[in-house]
């Protein structure tokens, strides 16, 4: 038997007995930005194909919600800053080995891309609005001959928002857990999950609603095999991502990831879109919110874990 | 030059005077601490076996703490020291997150805090506050690039290992076994 202990004392906050460094700050924030990437992807994804008609409130009434979800995870993400008056350090280099650093300069392309998007939809919103001055026109009738070019750039920088927040947890090698290449593209496909739940919630359009029914069972299907392979990885890799894979499968996060992340907030979901792409009438708020709650708690749960897993020595 | 830092398990005897010389030394604020002292007990009675570490940060070659910051405000000074430039840090808490021997904590005021080599010390010529107090003389300090210095000496004579190298960090903490 081998026992390990401090005997000097130690009990440095936030690090000990376990990390629990972030808290729900980052868990909401990866939520509301993968969420927001989610939104603006598939915003954008239509519009480029040209289906802005087709899928009307996919494209021009849900980005209203993107810059309002980036704001609060801003806040969310200033609130997790222990040396808050310093943040703008963030803006005076570009760190290409730090995701953080990457994602610091994504938001600052990506948020003002939205407001721009939604500026550019706000008679959708406000019928009767009115930018008063001739250079508000002006840039408004700018950005609408280049919206093409806008609607590009908002693709991708969203589609790194939404793998970034993943990539955020998996750079760090020193808790097995978050260490794993899957998390990046499993975070995006709950973010475009979750986008295309608040377009189900919002359409008005019976087509529309059927169509970000089938894409949410796709992404479903997309989000249960990355979970799938991400634990045959876990588990055919060494003792510390097999402990780590562990939290889930039998240890204390067991109850709470399975059922609320797995069952509540992919498999139930699922089966309800199947049944209402059938003859079956389930109000479609229904498997849309569960998305939602599932989306967020994976975040919460695999940040929260996260901190648990650990190198032993 | 690289520095580096050696600790014999087998001459300290965990009095926890480092701990305290650090803390008096750089002004760690009361609860937190730099280094610490850690005791494994290996087997089962009577055959038991013991050891006993003086930890802290490793000043790793491949930093994963330098590596997930996103200001620069940790970064690798002069002899491989990794330090944080306490006016860039944001309190972000990513290098904490980062670091495998959970080196690292927060201070009150903010910005992040960790074991620095004393660098404060070197410059004027001075040994880490820890290797000069420690009463067993079980701690070796100096520059590895410097063949005559204590601790090349030491780590060619004696059998060494260091904490977790298949986290990649390639750490300059050795333990002398």
């Amino acid at each position: 038997m081998k026992e390990e202990i401090i005997v000097s004392g130690r009990m440095n906050q936030l690090v000990d007995p376990h990390l629990h460094i972030w808290h729900w700050q980052i868990s909401l924030y990866l939520f509301l930005g993968g969420m927001a990437a989610g939104i603006l992807a598939i915003a954008a994804l239509y519009f480029i194909r040209g289906r802005e008609k087709d899928y009307h409130t996919a494209v021009r009434i849900t980005p209203f919600l993107a810059p309002v979800l980036l704001i609060f995870g801003l806040i969310a993400l200033f609130i997790d800053l222990r040396h808050k008056l310093f943040f703008w350090q963030l803006y005076t280099n570009i760190k290409l080995q730090s995701p953080m650093s990457w994602g610091a300069w994504t938001l600052m392309v990506i948020t003002p891309v939205s407001f721009i998007w939604c500026a550019l939809h706000i008679k959708e919103i406000f019928p009767r609005w009115d930018w008063k001055y001739k250079w508000l026109f002006e840039i408004e009738k700018f950005f609408n001959k280049h919206k093409k070019t806008l609607a590009w750039i908002m693709l991708i920088y969203a589609i790194i928002l939404g793998i970034y927040t993943g990539i955020l947890l998996s750079a760090f090698n020193a808790r097995p857990l978050w260490n794993t290449s899957i998390l990046g593209p499993l975070f995006l496909t709950s973010g475009l999950s979750a986008g295309a739940a608040v377009t189900l919630i919002l359409s008005r359009n019976k087509a529309e609603r059927k169509q970000f029914a089938r894409i949410d069972l796709v992404l479903i299907g997309i989000e249960l095999f990355l979970i799938i392979h991400m634990f045959m990885g876990f588990l055919a890799s060494t003792q510390v991502q097999i402990e780590a894979a562990e939290l889930f499968l039998g240890g204390p996060y067991t109850m709470s990831f399975w059922i609320f992340v797995v069952i509540l907030g992919m498999i139930i979901p699922a089966l309800l879109e199947i049944m209402e792409l059938g003859k079956f009438h389930v109000p479609s708020i229904v498997p849309a919110v569960l998305v939602i709650f599932g989306s967020l708690m994976l975040r919460f749960i695999v940040v929260y874990a996260g901190q648990v897993s650990r190198w032993l020595y | 030059m690289r520095y580096a830092m050696a600790v014999d398990t087998r001459k300290c005897v965990g009095c926890s005077d480092c701990v305290v010389a650090c803390q008096t030394e750089n002004n760690v604020p009361i609860g937190f601490c730099r280094d610490w002292v850690v005791q494994v007990m290996d087997g089962t009675y009577p055959q038991l076996e013991m050891e006993i570490r003086s930890e802290r940060c490793n000043h790793c070659a491949n930093a994963p703490c330098v590596r997930c910051c996103p200001t620069g405000a940790s970064r690798i000074d002069e002899g491989g020291i990794v330090v944080v430039d306490h006016g860039v840090c944001i309190g972000c808490g990513a290098c904490i997150a980062s670091c495998p021997y959970d080196a690292r904590y927060p201070h009150p005021e903010g910005y992040v805090d960790k074991c620095t080599f004393c660098i404060h010390r070197l410059k004027n010529g001075m040994s880490p506050a820890c290797v000069d107090v420690c009463p067993t003389k079980c701690l070796y300090f100096g520059d590895l690039d410097d063949l005559n210095s204590d601790i090349a000496a030491v780590l060619k004579k004696r059998k060494s290992k260091t904490l977790i190298p298949e986290a990649g960090t390639d750490p300059h903490l050795y333990f002398l076994i």
